[in-house]
């Protein structure tokens, strides 16, 4: 079914009785041409590309939970191409033109909302960085504009622009990036998928790789043996544990990344604001709950849940930049596991055991990639090929020394 | 996470005098080949489980310590200074460096 203004309005007439479900819960076949691991946004975007993209439909999405259990119902649902490396700023700007048009590529409203990012800047050093990104995202096509702190103070009155602390001086403003529903990101996917064909296989733990001959001819899961010439793995968070079952060491440390929202006020924030002196972001969700964030905890944990002194600093860095949030109240507070890579970039890569692929080591920046991993994680299983954008991010580019580390922080997973 | 280390040699303080480095992985021999180095520096175990990892006590006695911690229920197994296994210098901390 087609959605649309007329299928809501007719529905409505019927009293909301004909919808149908949005995906099908089917039993495994015993044989598919592909296996994804983790039914994530990752998972599904990857499975819903390799349908409409490559044509490949016999595809099994194996979730161990339920879809949009795990990152892409976790993140603080925000959207930007503001990078600075060459191996990764084409790739996320994919991402944005993709998302740009993924409402009515895939028929669900995502709620995409480009409502801009501000990068704040509070010294001459970062004020020199922020610059230079801006321009080599500029020389990419992509739209960046310096805010001096006039301009900062106009466009987000509401921050405390002089203190004594950490004054802001500037800011890096990306106008096309913003927020996204994320639920529906999932949803949507899946939907797109399920209607061309791929099962999405829920509630199955996938629990060895089966391998013949040195490659691998399908999955050992809780619902049995399953089949399939290729093997994809979308995992991220537990990576690490899903490639031990073909042997694999990977360069990823696990952690926990916390997100909070407050109670719902009126319209107060209407951009994304990310501060720079401690980690901290903060946007205003539809529903009128602000949606922040910090640093990971640290620690490598895969709890889904953080630790309190995270959670006090967090309101102590978004206290320092928006004086009035002090007044407000934590509604919840959660946590999902990140794989913090090496570099702090992603790897999407064939693996040395034949028929395997990996997708992680998406650290923080999962979400807003979720339509170009697919696109190009699809292109890779579909043409035993790289994606020409995701050359920079192999599996071995550690062992060569060719590391894309946008914050220059080094083989420290934990400062990424 | 527990809200306190069991510091060898201070006992059991409150976790935020504490900073971790990560995996308490064994630096090689300068001479050992590259695969050795490669895996040190950039390859980990990641266990869902029993980890050793390397923290520092930096508002205690100002050692290093491993960790005994399982990284999914976060429950501490024990501690031991870290002496012998020479801890890489994180990049905020180079001062702290033994």
């Amino acid at each position: 079914m087609k959605y649309s203004a007329l299928s809501v309005f007719l529905n409505g007439l019927r009293g909301n009785t004909a919808w149908q479900k949005m995906w099908r819960a089917p039993d495994p076949k015993p044989q598919y041409d592909v296996i994804i691991i983790g039914g994530g946004g990752h998972g599904l975007a990857t499975a819903y590309y390799l349908a409409k993209n490559h044509g490949i439909t016999n595809v099994a999405v194996i979730e161990k939970s339920y879809i949009g259990s795990g990152n892409v119902g976790r993140n603080t649902t925000i959207i930007r191409s503001n990078y600075l490396l060459e191996g990764n700023n084409p790739f996320y700007e994919l991402s944005l033109k993709l998302w740009e048009g993924l409402e009515q590529d895939f028929n669900y409203n995502a709620m995409i909302s480009q409502r801009g990012i501000l990068n704040l800047v509070h010294n001459d050093g970062q004020r020199d960085a922020a610059m230079r990104r801006g321009n080599a995202m500029r020389l990419h096509g992509v739209d960046a504009e310096y805010f001096d702190k006039e301009a900062v103070r106009r466009f987000a009155p509401y921050l405390d622009v002089d203190q004594s602390r950490f004054p802001i001086v500037g800011g890096l403003f990306q106008p096309r990036a913003g927020t996204v529903r994320h639920d529906a990101v999932a949803w949507g996917f899946a939907r797109g998928a399920d209607s061309r064909g791929v099962d999405i296989i829920q509630n199955c733990e996938v629990t060895g790789l089966r391998r013949e001959g040195g490659r691998v001819v399908g999955v050992e899961t809780t619902r049995g043996f399953i089949g399939a010439r290729k093997v994809a793995m979308a995992a991220a968070g537990n990576s690490s544990r899903v490639a031990e079952m073909a042997g694999l060491k990977l360069p990823i440390e696990t952690h926990v990344l916390q997100a909070f929202v407050s109670e719902g006020i009126k319209p107060f924030i209407d951009s994304v604001i990310t501060y720079s002196m401690g980690h901290f972001y903060i946007s205003q969700s539809d529903k009128g709950g602000l949606v922040f964030g910090g640093d990971i905890d640290m620690y490598n944990s895969y709890a889904q849940r953080g630790n309190l002194s995270m959670v006090e600093h967090v309101a102590e860095a978004g206290k320092t930049m928006i004086p009035r949030l002090s007044r407000m109240r934590y509604l919840r507070s959660w946590g999902g596991v990140m794989d913090m890579s090496m570099d702090g970039s992603p790897i999407i890569d064939k693996t040395p055991v034949e028929n395997l692929f990996i997708n992680c080591g998406w650290c923080y920046g999962g979400f807003k990639a979720t339509p170009a991993s697919g696109w190009c994680y699809a292109h890779l299983i579909a043409n035993d090929a790289p994606h020409p954008l995701t050359r920079q991010m192999r599996l071995d580019r550690f062992a060569r020394g060719n590391m894309l580390d946008e914050e220059g922080s080094g083989p420290t997973p934990n400062r990424h | 996470m527990a809200s306190l280390i069991d510091c060898p040699h201070c006992g059991k303080r409150p976790r935020e005098e504490f900073t971790t480095l990560g995996s308490a992985v064994t630096r090689p021999s300068p001479s050992a080949d590259s695969e050795t180095w490669t895996d040190y520096v950039y390859l980990r175990d990641n266990p869902r489980g029993m980890h050793d990892e390397f923290w520092h006590h930096a508002d205690g006695c100002r050692r290093w310590i491993v960790v005994s911690r399982n990284t999914f229920t976060h429950e501490f197994g024990g501690t031991r200074d870290a002496a012998g296994i020479a801890p890489m210098i994180s990049p905020t901390e180079k001062t702290s460096q033994k």
